[in-house]
């Protein structure tokens, strides 16, 4: 080919748009790729509510339910377990629960919950997901003397008041998380699903 | 050493003929017997080669495994068990890349504090330091991901741990960290993307990075325990007096090498294999279960120091951005490390006593973040010592010092403070 009368300039607009074009063209081809890694239909659908039944939970105890793959807690707090979360606000990070991600709106008062008795928390430390322990007893632990109740977590060592408030100076940055959920009955919750609305 | 391009003419006429069309043996000559190394490489020079043994057995025992195993959540812990007791010689193949895991790690930390001590990442090799570092940073992955595929309870916590990572990010980090799981917690989802990018993916990346690591080695050549550049001095052949062809002399010493740590490997592989939880960890003998954390989830002994950085610091997005500039830091050394001189050997005592602090600050990282500081702490202090708080002070002092070894060789450089040696004009042992 001759390469005499080369046009400069219009080469290189050329070689620049096809460069464009051909950029557009990969973005536009990698979003169905990055898609693909999102949930599922089969794991969304897998998160649907769950029926919880809480007639025989004694006073002090917690159980857990399975909701989305993860725990979930039900506890019927003590009197003794209720009266001592106020003496703690000085402590915790967040104590008026002011971090909107963390519960639903019916969920953000002094005892974090929708009757006063019955805690519900997705078992998750905030930190990095693990597990916590729960220790309802008010007396002295190792890892905190002046304990009132509350969950500890083996992992890093994040603690927890009886409202699944945090405490500060802990790696865990909010309070455990309060998931949707409604009393269909007095001995029965539904998680997944806001008292008023649909699912969540 | 420069890589020199020998034009090889075979007698043969079949490989002449091969030649002509496909220069393969003037290639391999010109990286072998043809490629002039420093004559005086010591025993710390052997960990590259090793790095490469390791991957084979990595590839050829991972293509094995791969046979028998089930990337599938209901099945692929009793696929693991099946491939120890069931599979003929399956243990040994499934121990010899458990062990090629952790040894991978071994020679490659080595190989790293060779290139630290001697100045293997200075001017002309920064690239090849910063693709190693690639490499380094695609081997974590890897061995992440690998870690995660027996679906023990370890594998589960530990993949829950290190993705939720990703949540400190901010706005964006539940959606990113639901994105990585395929799922609302580490599910089927998640196990079978990490097998495909554990035995496909990522495996494809670190053999291009090896490539170009190698490559960019050869252009600029090896350097050397004395921090000499051996071309500079050249015999009248045009050969540098101090290199001496890699084939045979360093094919030779990088077989005795083999050799020594073949013994090693064999020894954990046939009576050591989980070497008492720290190369199989006790907690991935049980079955994963997404109620239950093990009461110490703590990552394989590899990534324990990093994670200890992660843990000693009370804020999450904080001690998730420690733990990931303790790694970019070391790709920056090229360029924080203003010295001109390269080897250890003459170079300041500021520095000596930094780097010897550097190592012994990581290996004790490394065992606060493997919850053995747990154990000591009350044999020291007494059983009423407050755990926490010993080793919350502790592990945040050797942090402070793992970053202050940067600041220190930039400021220590930087600022002339460095009182070095002469360098010698050719390598200390060339007669």
């Amino acid at each position: 080919m001759a390469n005499e009368g080369v046009n400069q300039g219009r080469r290189r607009f050329l070689t620049a748009t096809t460069a464009v074009v051909g950029g557009v063209g990969v973005v536009a081809a990698a979003v169905p790729f990055i898609k693909s890694w999102e949930p599922s239909a089969r794991a969304k659908s897998a998160g649907a509510p769950v029926m919880a039944d809480i007639g025989k939970v004694e006073s002090g105890q917690m159980v857990t339910f399975e909701w989305r793959g993860q725990p979930v807690w039900v506890v019927n707090r003590s009197k003794e377990q209720l009266d001592a979360l106020a003496s703690q606000d000085a402590r915790l990070k967040d104590p008026k629960s002011d971090n909107a991600d963390q519960q639903p709106d019916y969920a953000k008062n002094e005892h974090r919950s929708i009757k006063p008795e019955w805690l519900v928390l997705v078992g998750l430390c905030t930190h990095l997901g693990c597990v916590p322990d729960y220790y309802p007893e008010l007396k002295a632990e190792p890892f905190d003397p002046a304990w009132k109740g509350g969950f500890y977590c083996p992992c890093h060592k994040s603690r927890y008041d009886m409202a699944g408030r945090v405490y500060d100076g802990v790696p865990a940055p909010a309070n455990l998380r309060v998931p949707p959920y409604h009393f269909v009955t007095d001995t029965q919750i539904q998680i997944g699903v806001d008292p008023a609305k649909g699912a969540a | 050493m420069a890589t020199a391009h020998v034009t090889v003419k075979p007698r043969n006429r079949v490989l002449a003929w091969i030649e002509e069309r496909l220069p393969i043996l003037s290639f391999t000559a010109s990286h072998t017997s043809e490629y002039y190394a420093p004559k005086n490489f010591n025993v710390m020079y052997y960990f590259g080669s090793l790095a490469m043994l390791v991957l084979v057995n990595q590839i050829v025992t991972g293509i094995f495994l791969t046979m028998s195993y089930k990337p599938d959540a209901a099945l692929a812990f009793a696929s693991v068990e099946y491939i120890m007791r069931d599979v003929e010689w399956g243990w040994l193949i499934r121990y010899m890349h458990s062990t090629g895991a952790s040894l991978f790690f071994v020679v490659i930390y080595l190989h790293m504090f060779r290139g630290l001590i001697y100045g293997s990442y200075k001017k002309p090799r920064e690239l090849v330091w910063l693709l190693g570092m690639f490499i380094f940073l695609a081997l974590m992955a890897e061995a992440f991901m690998g870690y995660v595929l027996p679906w023990g309870n370890m594998s589960f916590w530990g993949a829950k741990v290190i993705i939720s990572l990703f949540g400190a990010v901010p706005v964006v980090g539940d959606t990113l960290v639901q994105w990585i799981m395929g799922d609302y917690n580490p599910a089927d989802a998640t196990l079978n993307r990490f097998f495909a990018l554990h035995v496909i993916a990522l495996p494809l990346v670190l053999l291009l990075l090896v490539v170009l690591h190698l490559a960019a080695l050869h252009e600029v050549g090896s350097n050397n325990p004395d921090g000499v550049e051996i071309k500079e001095k050249k015999g009248p052949n045009g050969r540098p007096l101090d290199g001496i062809p890699f084939h045979p002399y360093y094919t030779v010493k990088d077989l005795f090498g083999v050799g020594m740590f073949l013994l090693i490997a064999a020894f954990i592989i046939f009576f050591e294999p989980t070497v008492g939880g720290w190369f199989l960890e006790h907690d991935n003998f049980i079955p994963a279960d997404n109620l239950v954390t093990p009461t110490h989830i703590k990552p394989v002994w590899y990534f324990t120091p990093f994670y200890a950085i992660l843990r000693v610091i009370p804020s999450k997005l904080g001690g998730v951005i420690a733990m990931f500039s303790a790694i970019v830091l070391l790709f920056l050394v090229p360029w924080l490390d203003r010295g001109k001189v390269k080897s250890i050997r003459y170079r300041g005592l500021g520095y000596k006593l930094a780097i010897a602090m550097f190592a012994l600050v990581f290996v004790l990282l490394g065992a606060i973040g493997a919850g053995k500081t747990g154990e000591w702490i009350p044999e020291l202090f007494g059983a009423a010592a407050d755990v926490t708080l010993i080793e919350n002070a502790f592990g945040r002092t050797l942090t402070l010092l793992y970053f202050g070894f940067f600041l220190f060789l930039w400021a220590y450089t930087h600022f002339g403070l460095e009182k070095t040696k002469p360098v010698p004009e050719r390598v200390t042992t060339h007669d």
